[in-house]
């Protein structure tokens, strides 16, 4: 297991691993929109962090399609289906490695990004905690999608749009702690259950998504 | 005499082939009664005018929009169970029609929010939740599309069915949690005092009649398309490899 992480996080690191693509996509998003908004204070840090999740969600959705479809074109795939790791596993540290490499990364930058766009103070710690807890559902939900369409030619499309629905409910508990945590009111509610979404998905999709990975080698 | 007698496509095709006439005939009665009735013979609401006729398409399609989602469901917890294939193509011929419901629910809806509410779309849990309800939809038909292998889809499809729906429900909470709505809740329930009035309640009725028939027949007009297509699909592979 530690073998395949490590793998997974040295492809990642070196060119062409996409490691840095998630990231200067958001830095894009949020370096954009107060181009395209105006630089008003009020407004910027009222729709913070409504853009700082959309941003991380998109950035992550951006290098999903890498988790299983280069395994599955060089037969690496194969290889690790008939290897004594159950499919579950391989599918847990897959999600795994994109997280080191796309969600933490997110959440390490998220702050600054928050100065740029005019954060309230209050909301930055939430906006790191909600982040750091939010975005590991992300992974895994996107290896769900991603082991969906790994024998689809193309499929960053589809993925996409198989992926984005899944997004919702994190995409509004995450935003919501942090728009609640700026504003001074109670977060517990949202938090908790962005908490409960990100250890439901981490504790069940693996299986789906396994399924869906043995359906397409078959 | 079981159920599953209709997994064989032969038996279906057999009892279908005997029930559409009757079914579209049904469909044909109750729609042209309830939606007639409805739109010429109720009286004007007191307050909405005569907007309030939109109910006779908005209420059955955005009803049979749920249900058709989970019809999707069991037929696919039936496919990946008992690998029944017109339970499969059942799902798949369903996908379309409930997309074509919620896009029915969604406009009707916004014509009726025109009028009433003063804007055409407002981001309310029940109007949020059916426009992600829309994009499960596009993408599980979009996966059919997509994979060439008839059962790898219907596989890969069934997976994300189930997985869908639980997700679709987690977003209906995760959109109630997020907003306050516009739309009015349940006014149909058998158990509450206030519902609607009997005079527009009736001919509601007809008409969630005339669409549950509707959507049957289509279904099953479209499952017979499926296992014809793939018959033909079978016909031409052996062909060619004769």
């Amino acid at each position: 297991m530690f073998a395949l992480l490590s793998r997974d996080l040295r492809l990642a690191m070196r060119a062409g691993g996409g490691f840095g693509l998630g990231l200067a996509f958001f830095l894009l998003v949020a370096v954009l929109v107060p181009l395209g908004v105006g630089p008003e204070g009020g407004v910027l840090g009222g729709i913070a962090p409504g853009i700082l999740w959309v941003g991380a969600l998109l950035a992550c959705l951006l290098s999903l399609d890498r988790i299983f479809a280069l395994d599955f074109e060089d037969g690496s795939l194969d290889l690790l289906a008939t290897s004594p790791m159950p499919m579950e596993g391989v599918v847990a540290v897959k999600a795994l490695a994109h997280w080191l490499v796309t969600g933490l990364p997110l959440t390490v930058v998220a702050p600054v990004l928050g100065v740029l766009l005019n954060l309230p103070v209050a909301g930055y710690g939430w906006l790191v905690l909600s982040l750091l807890l939010g975005t590991p559902a992300l992974s895994v939900i996107g290896a769900f999608g991603a082991a969906l369409v790994v024998g689809v030619k193309r499929g960053g499309l589809l993925l996409s749009l198989l992926v984005l629905p899944l997004y919702v409910p994190t995409l509004i508990f995450g935003a919501e702690v942090v728009k609640r945590g700026a504003a001074g009111l109670a977060v517990e509610a949202p938090l908790l259950l962005l908490v409960a979404i990100t250890l439901g998905a981490g504790a069940a999709l693996p299986f789906a998504a396994a399924a869906a990975l043995r359906v397409n080698l078959r | 005499m079981s159920l599953w007698e209709y997994a064989n496509p032969k038996k279906f095709m057999q009892t279908s082939a005997g029930l559409l006439p009757w079914l579209w005939g049904l469909t044909g009665l109750c729609l042209a009664v309830g939606l007639i009735w409805g739109f010429f013979f109720t009286p004007d609401d007191f307050r909405q005018g005569s907007t309030v006729k939109i109910i006779y398409l908005h209420v059955p399609s955005a009803m049979m929009a749920i249900n058709a989602w989970v019809m999707m469901l069991v037929t696919s917890l039936i496919w990946l169970v008992r690998r029944h294939h017109v339970s499969a193509l059942a799902a798949k011929a369903a996908a379309p029609v409930g997309l074509t419901f919620t896009v029915i629910a969604l406009v009707t809806g916004a014509f009726w929010g025109q009028p009433m509410w003063g804007t055409w779309w407002a981001w309310d849990p029940r109007l949020t939740s059916f426009l992600i309800l829309t994009l499960f939809y596009l993408g599980y038909v979009a996966l059919w599309q997509a994979v060439e292998d008839p059962d790898t889809a219907a596989d890969l499809t069934a997976v994300l069915c189930l997985v869908g729906s639980v997700f679709a429900l987690l977003s209906r909470y995760a959109v109630l949690f997020w907003n306050q709505g516009l739309h009015q809740g349940a006014s149909l329930s058998l158990d509450k005092e206030e519902n609607v009035a009997d005079v527009f309640w009736v001919p509601l009725l007809v008409c969630i009649v005339g669409f549950v028939l509707l959507f049957l027949a289509l279904v099953l007009m479209r499952t017979r398309t499926e296992i014809r297509a793939r018959r033909m699909a079978a016909l031409v592979a052996r062909e060619r490899l004769a």
